[in-house]
């Protein structure tokens, strides 16, 4: 069952959360990961797993490199949950 | 430069409270820490043993955020807590990083990480491994994350020989203190190992009591019926500094670590050499490095497991090092309250032994029905005995499996 684009950017945030504390309204669409949200590599690589558990995708680590504002994030997993 | 070494915080984490006064107030009110396990290995498993000395959950809860409870092994999460409490109650000392080390005792590591890991790679595959498993399995995790949190610049270490490990790192702190790469340690051990797999193994050898139908009076060091020692966990913190440096920021100190030793039985893996030879070395280097006669040690917080065999080479030891003198040494087997601690339990006593000779008062040894003829010791036995007043000694002991030896000679000032 696919989730919604709202759907997907409130369950980002809450795995952005549940790994750095920063709350959920703070991950928008236009955040970068790294310059904004100050989030590591190894936090990066523990938010993409927790995601493709949560949204039942696949992130290919070749991929994440790409995944540079929230927003790439969110329709990475939309596009990916089509696939 | 005086190299007089002094001790200026502490802080614990133990089955008997969180923080240095709570646990020592529980250990002179004789608390046991002990009781049955809530979850349901015992009977999942089969293990023999269902009860230990284990932590509240809300003891991390209320003290680390979610965060960084996530991102650390509970080993660690007990190390932070203590630390924190040890750096506060030294004052927060101003220290240039580059001067302030660590020196941090494990036995274990992060063993809880290290099989949830396990669990989730059968379970789920490769994929949800976490990225943090290493960081948080390694056993330097907890003295990174005392590090991190301190800005420590100078060594940050690591000593990992069994029950040995955190009395033995506070000998290592001791050394880069007199040896002039630091002006501060942070020195201390944790454990969080009660896990079915410990549990199974360490009761496959027999190294634990079974005294399921009364856990609070399982830990009976010296008791002639004592069938294994319990399992305890958490951490303990002591602040270390150059006394001069304390003096300087006006700073208030418990008392002096006099010096220490450290040597190995090279025996058996596990047992202990029979006649304490070992042990001998390790109080004799103590002595001498504190510039102590035996005359002057007044009380032993003894290594005294609860274990059948592991009891009495102590004993002898103690009497062969002190000799006449060795009935005035006041004896505490504090493992009796809050069970063992593996590579936390030196720190945790060197914590004990520190605010004994402070208050003089050695803490009681609980549940000795009646004393085992093998051992011939003054013990501080059901209440808290008074030590006397002027200048006094003690020392604090602790053997590890490998046939490790430490102890620390603590000093009144």
């Amino acid at each position: 069952m696919a989730h919604t684009e709202a759907e997907v950017l409130s369950g980002l945030a809450e795995i952005v959360n549940e790994e750095t504390g920063l709350a959920p309204e703070a991950v928008e669409p236009s955040k970068s990961f790294t310059d904004d949200l100050d989030i590591d590599s190894i936090s990066m690589m523990t938010i993409v797993v927790n995601a493709e558990k949560k949204f039942s995708v696949k992130i290919p680590d070749d991929d994440v490199k790409d995944l540079v504002t929230v927003q790439d994030a969110v329709d990475y997993i939309v596009k990916a949950q089509q696939a | 430069m005086t190299s007089t070494v002094v001790v200026t915080g502490l802080g614990a984490v133990t089955p008997l409270g969180t923080g240095a006064d709570a646990t020592w107030r529980a250990a002179l009110a004789g608390t046991s820490g002990a009781r049955t396990l809530t979850n349901d290995w015992s009977e999942k498993y089969g293990i023999p043993v269902d009860f230990a000395a284990p932590i509240d959950a809300s003891v991390v809860e209320e003290n680390l955020t979610r965060v960084e409870a996530k991102r650390l092994d509970p080993n660690s999460r007990f190390a932070l807590i203590a630390a924190r409490e040890a750096w506060q109650d030294a004052g927060a000392p101003e220290v240039e990083p580059e001067r302030l080390a660590v020196s941090w005792g494990t036995g274990i590591g992060g063993a809880w990480t290290l099989l949830n890991a396990w669990d989730t790679l059968r379970e789920e595959g490769s994929r949800r491994v976490m990225p943090l498993t290493v960081p948080m399995l390694m056993p330097n995790g907890p003295a990174a994350a005392v590090g991190m949190e301190f800005s420590a610049r100078a060594a940050v270490q690591t000593i990992v020989s069994a029950c040995a490990s955190s009395t033995e790192s506070i000998g290592h702190a001791f050394d880069q203190l007199r040896s002039g790469k630091a002006d501060v340690v942070i020195a201390g051990g944790s454990e969080a190992a009660i896990l079915p797999v410990t549990l199974s193994a360490f009761s496959s050898m027999r190294a634990l009591s079974r005294r399921t139908d009364s856990p609070e009076t399982a830990s009976r060091p010296y008791d002639i019926d004592r069938d294994g020692f319990v399992m305890g966990e958490g951490a303990g913190t002591l602040v270390l500094e150059l006394e001069e440096h304390a003096k300087a920021r006006g700073a208030k100190i418990y008392a002096e670590i006099g010096g220490w030793g450290i040597s190995n039985d090279s025996y058996h893996i596990t047992a202990g050499e029979p006649e304490g030879r070992g042990s001998i070395l390790a109080m004799r280097q103590a002595l001498e490095t504190a510039g102590l006669q035996p005359a002057d040690i007044r009380h032993i917080n003894a290594h005294a497991t609860s274990t059948p065999v592991g009891d009495v080479p102590e004993s002898l030891a103690i009497n062969a090092l002190l000799g006449p003198h060795a009935s005035d040494a006041m004896v505490s087997a504090t493992k009796s309250m809050m069970g063992h601690l593996l590579g936390g339990a030196g720190a945790v006593e060197a914590v004990l032994t520190v605010l004994a000779v402070q208050n003089r008062t050695a803490p009681p040894t609980i549940n000795i029905e009646q004393v085992d003829p093998q051992i011939e010791l003054t013990i501080a036995r059901d209440t808290p005995q008074e030590l006397p007043a002027g200048e006094i000694a003690a020392l604090t002991n602790s053997f590890g499996f490998g046939g490790h030896n430490a102890v620390v000679a603590v000093k009144s000032v």
